[in-house]
């Protein structure tokens, strides 16, 4: 759908209030352990304190005997529902079956063993207490390379290997773009980057009420989820329940990034178990227990070789790249590296590309898709070895990227990895972040500094990003082997009153939708803000829908909602013609009135053609009653933001500790319907990348225990942990929707990481520093200091 | 069988403490519930509570007051804040006992026929997301603005460092409170 952008509205553009705020800061909100219902119980989940063991016995029969306890359940009384994976990235794929309850063996610490039902969540805690369970130890699985040679401990031993599935990318031919760097005197870059293991920390933990209708078979299901559409679907095909007879419903949502866009193990066991009391049933997750029964991020290992002329032209990318599953698989585990796939050639134009990656089974939890969900492990890659590419080619790493980046009019541009980006303007915004960075001046800064031999040293990072979201298009969804499409889709109706719903089927938990799609839907009708309201968030009210996550909100399901309201005028249009004797084509639609064409005052409101779709009294042949329009979108392409983020880090180099001086964004997401939730989205999202890159890492022991296991043990970064951003947008409208714009949600998660470590490792380069793994907490990067000293003495050795 | 008698303190950002003598009222009795009265956002309670309930648990699941969120169980994030007499605590890191005879402030009894203007300013500017972080961000900033009237913004990122927010990379929630300052200097009587 190219083609005529539309033109800023009344309200799109502005930089609107929310709509959600009033209720947030009061507290008349619905979390789901908000929720009460008469009868309900309270169930809580114990969890294998082991990595990997053998389950031998399960008794919940002490548990049974204390107070308040209603009942205990065993994987026996699960049946054979469990968790699907609906991306099998290959045809061979192993897939492990990921049962409700753990059965004859646990295969991370927090995996879940047994459920005990009690009157309150103090007894249920309590009950956990009592269950007794005998574990014979079995191996931990904790190294993604040890877990694959020959011989290894294994994770499912009767899966016979610990690789879940190699899946490639491959365009050009990266052997004949590696002979020609060799044969011209350029160079052939080898890195290797390792993604830590991320958790992603929603501020509301996961929580799940379940209530049954035994007269009639239906259940109603609250979840604090990021895709109640999907969690429907997959709760029909996993527990039997007939998907006619299940309402999911995800009231207010406090944040997912990822990690709840998935469907676990609770929420099937609160279904069943709610069945079977034939009583409601409340889970709310502890943080603690978060960190093990939800799902991670990142976690790869990245080998990235790159080949370019001895004048810094690149010519071909070689990644491979090992990930880590977990244990299991959830709802997309194997799907996020390859979303990262191809992103790896990021804005440059390589003439080859070989991407590979290996899935890789561990006794950890498992991994999911964690804001960004691959394109941050690919742009951290390939933004890091451009700067190492630099440094070595003695180049400003400004400069090279301007080399290779696809310039603005050679948009749109097919790209080595198969996809056309639509548009962009690289140079406008690297431009602007340099204005507003005073690159110039840092660059000079800097340079005195070497020069005086400052033990506080600066650095200046360079990440110009593109990433691909806007999830997505079902037709590449499909050959990528997901199991789903990507449309999304929305309701649009004018009350009698003349009052506006709209029904979609995204599912904010922070995105601000309601305010966003009122400004759609109140532009495109010309009707008030005020004046329109979102339904969302439950299957029952808004039954078709894709939900929320991969940036795709906007791009694809506000995109419905301005087809179905321009729809809901074209339907307007042909009743108000006949009401007024004319031709369709003879009126104007203007601030939410019809007007005849060259004849004052004959006009209609739209709130008129409402009430006249209402009565049904008198509607042209063919029109059905009430003003009402539906629409779907799937999109042709994904949606390709991209913008230049600069960062300057002063590090102390006697004691490592990084502080980052400032923080430049430019962000180019095309048009954009409200700049103030755009600049929160950019906010956030740099904080993200800055937590990966300075603060982040869960970490396992040699058994397989996640050492950081608390929020006290896992930095989670304050106020005063990050720094003032400086934003700010250039504008290349998208060409593949109507509205012209792109996706925002996850691009500072992806452009910030790299932005930040090349600012650290370009204050210490001098010292013969070019790696500081993440995150650079003051002891690693010190000790990168010691090591490079250590073998600068060495090297400097007669 | 058990008796108990507890010394509580608790300490208020500034260095404050609070001291509390907690004694089972019945010794030799199995204590399974205390009696307390609690105001709640202006509102007198009496409830019967078990001894280890936390102040949160109670105003959530005993009094239905669920404006409060909870995020985490280590007393790290924040999100739980209320105002003890005034003085912002994490109320899962205080025991409804200790509470008896105090007052409550939630998000819930922050407005006061009209908003607050640490309310207004997070809605003015964009200081929320999700709003999971909300509850308790606000009544932290309440009660820095109670101590600090006009905070440099570092002043401020220090003051709030112990509430976590996931969404907004705290840049607009420093931007509100700097601006509720402003509102509530010009607001106060010369």
């Amino acid at each position: 759908m190219t083609g005529t952008l539309q033109a800023p509205g009344k309200l799109v553009g502005q930089p609107v209030p929310r709509k959600e705020d009033a209720r947030l800061v009061t507290g008349q909100t619905t979390w789901t352990d908000n929720i009460v219902l008469p009868g309900m119980l309270h169930m809580a989940v114990l969890r294998s304190p082991m990595a990997h063991a053998r389950v031998d016995r399960v008794d919940v029969t002490p548990a049974l005997r204390l107070p308040g306890v209603v009942a205990a359940f065993t994987a026996a009384d699960m049946g054979a529902a469990g968790v699907p994976c609906v991306w099998p990235v290959t045809d061979d794929m192993v897939a492990p079956t990921f049962p409700a309850l753990a059965t004859d063996e646990v295969r991370f610490v927090g995996d879940a063993v047994a459920v005990v039902v009690a009157d309150t969540r103090y007894h249920a805690a309590d009950a956990l207490e009592a269950i007794e369970v005998d574990y014979s130890p079995l191996p931990a699985v904790v190294d993604m390379q040890a877990a694959l040679a020959a011989g290894a401990d294994l994770v499912h031993a009767d899966k016979g290997t610990n690789r879940c599935f190699y899946w490639e990318l491959n365009g050009g031919d990266y052997a004949a773009s590696r002979a020609k760097a060799e044969a011209g005197g350029g160079r052939i870059f080898h890195r290797r980057y390792v993604q830590q293991r991320l958790i992603p920390n929603a501020m509301e933990p996961r929580a799940v009420v379940c209530a049954p209708m035994a007269a009639t078979g239906e259940i109603t299901l609250w979840s604090a989820t990021q895709i109640p559409h999907i969690v429907r679907v997959l709760l029909a095909l996993t527990t039997g329940i007939p998907e006619q007879k299940i309402r999911v419903i995800a009231p207010d949502v406090g944040g997912g990034f990822g990690s709840k866009l998935d469907f676990y193990r609770e929420e099937i066991i609160a279904a069943l178990v709610a069945g079977k009391l034939g009583r409601p049933v409340k889970w709310t997750e502890s943080r603690s227990e978060a960190y093990q029964a939800t799902t991670h991020g990142r976690d790869q290992i990245q080998d990235i070789e790159i080949a370019c002329t001895a004048d810094g032209t690149v010519l071909g990318l070689h990644v491979e790249l090992l990930a880590d599953m977990g244990a299991y698989l959830q709802i997309i585990t194997p799907g996020i590296p390859l979303l990262g796939a191809f992103m790896y050639n990021a804005i440059y134009k390589f003439e080859s590309l070989h991407f590979g990656t290996t899935g890789v089974f561990t006794t950890k939890t498992p991994t999911d898709a964690y804001r960004g969900a691959g394109r941050p492990e690919a742009t951290f890659a390939i933004e890091r070895i451009m700067d190492d590419l630099a440094a070595d080619l003695g180049m400003d790493p400004l400069v090279l990227r301007e080399k290779n980046w696809i310039k603005h009019e050679e948009f749109p541009y097919a790209t080595i990895a198969g996809l056309e980006y639509d548009s962009g303007n690289y140079e406008a915004a690297t431009a602007r972040a340099v204005e507003l960075f005073d690159y110039a001046g840092l660059r000079a800064e800097q340079a005195a500094r070497r020069a005086s031999g400052d033990p506080v040293q600066l650095g200046l990072g360079v990440s110009t990003f593109t990433e691909m979201c806007g999830l997505a298009p079902s037709r590449i969804l499909s050959a990528l082997k997901y199991v789903a499409g990507g449309w999304e889709s929305s309701t649009v109706r004018v009350l009698p009153t003349g009052k506006v719903e709209v029904v979609t089927g995204t599912s904010p938990h922070g995105q601000g939708h309601v305010t966003a799609w009122s400004q759609i839907a109140a532009d495109a009708l010309g009707v008030p803000f005020e004046d329109v309201e979102v339904i969302h968030g439950d299957t029952k009210m808004a039954p078709h829908g894709m939900d929320t996550y991969g940036s795709r909100s906007l791009v694809v399901g506000g995109i419905a909602v301005l087809q179905a309201a321009q729809r809901v005028v074209e339907k307007a249009r042909l009743i108000a013609a006949h009401q007024m004797e004319c031709d369709p084509a003879d009126l104007e639609f203007e601030d939410g009135v019809f007007k005849v064409r060259g004849t004052p005052g004959a006009e209609k409101a739209i709130a008129a053609v409402a009430f006249e779709a209402f009565t049904a009294h008198n509607l042209p042949d063919g029109v059905e009653p009430t003003l009402t329009a539906d629409s779907t979108m799937d999109p042709n392409q994904f949606s390709f933001p991209h913008g230049t983020h600069l960062c300057a880090a002063e590090v102390d180099t006697e004691t490592g500790a990084v502080h980052l001086r400032s923080y430049v964004a430019v962000d180019d997401i095309g048009n954009v319907v409200n700049p103030m939730i755009v600049e929160g989205q950019v906010h956030g999202g740099i904080a993200q990348g800055i937590a990966q890159a300075l603060y982040e890492e869960a970490v396992y022991d040699g058994e397989g225990n996640l050492v950081t296991g608390t929020m006290v043990d896992y930095l989670v970064p304050s106020a005063v942990d990050l720094p003032h951003f400086t934003t700010d947008r250039t504008v290349t409208p998208a060409t593949t929707n109507q509205l012209g714009v792109k996706g925002v949600g996850e691009a500072g998660t992806i452009a910030s990481t790299p932005a930040v470590v090349n600012a650290v490792v370009d204050a210490l380069r001098h010292l013969g520093v070019d790696d500081v793994p993440m995150p650079c907490a003051p002891q690693t990067v010190w000790r990168a200091i010691q090591a490079a000293r250590g073998a600068t003495a060495k090297a400097g050795r007669p | 069988m058990s008796i108990w008698c507890w010394a509580v303190t608790w300490t208020y950002r500034d260095g404050r403490s609070h001291h509390d003598d907690v004694v089972s009222p019945s010794q030799g009795v199995r204590v399974s519930t205390v009696r307390v009265k609690i105001t709640v956002d202006g509102q007198d309670y009496e409830s019967d509570v078990e001894p280890r309930l936390l102040l949160v648990h109670h105003l959530r699941d005993g009094l239905g007051r669920v404006g409060t969120p909870i995020g985490c169980d280590t007393s790290n994030c924040g999100a739980c804040t209320v105002l003890l007499d005034g003085r912002s605590v994490k109320s899962c890191s205080v025991l409804a006992v200790q509470a008896d005879g105090h007052s409550v402030t939630t998000v819930q009894g922050l407005a006061n026929g009209t908003w607050h203007p640490v309310q207004q300013a997070f809605h003015e500017q964009h200081a929320l997301q999700c709003g999971y972080c909300t509850p308790g961000m606000m009544l932290a900033a309440v009660d820095l603005l109670g101590q600090n009237p006009n905070p440099t913004e570092q002043e401020i990122r220090q003051g709030l460092e112990g509430n976590l927010c996931r969404c907004t990379g705290y840049q607009n929630i420093v931007n509100a409170v700097a601006a509720a300052a402003a509102a509530m200097a010009e607001g106060t009587p010369r």
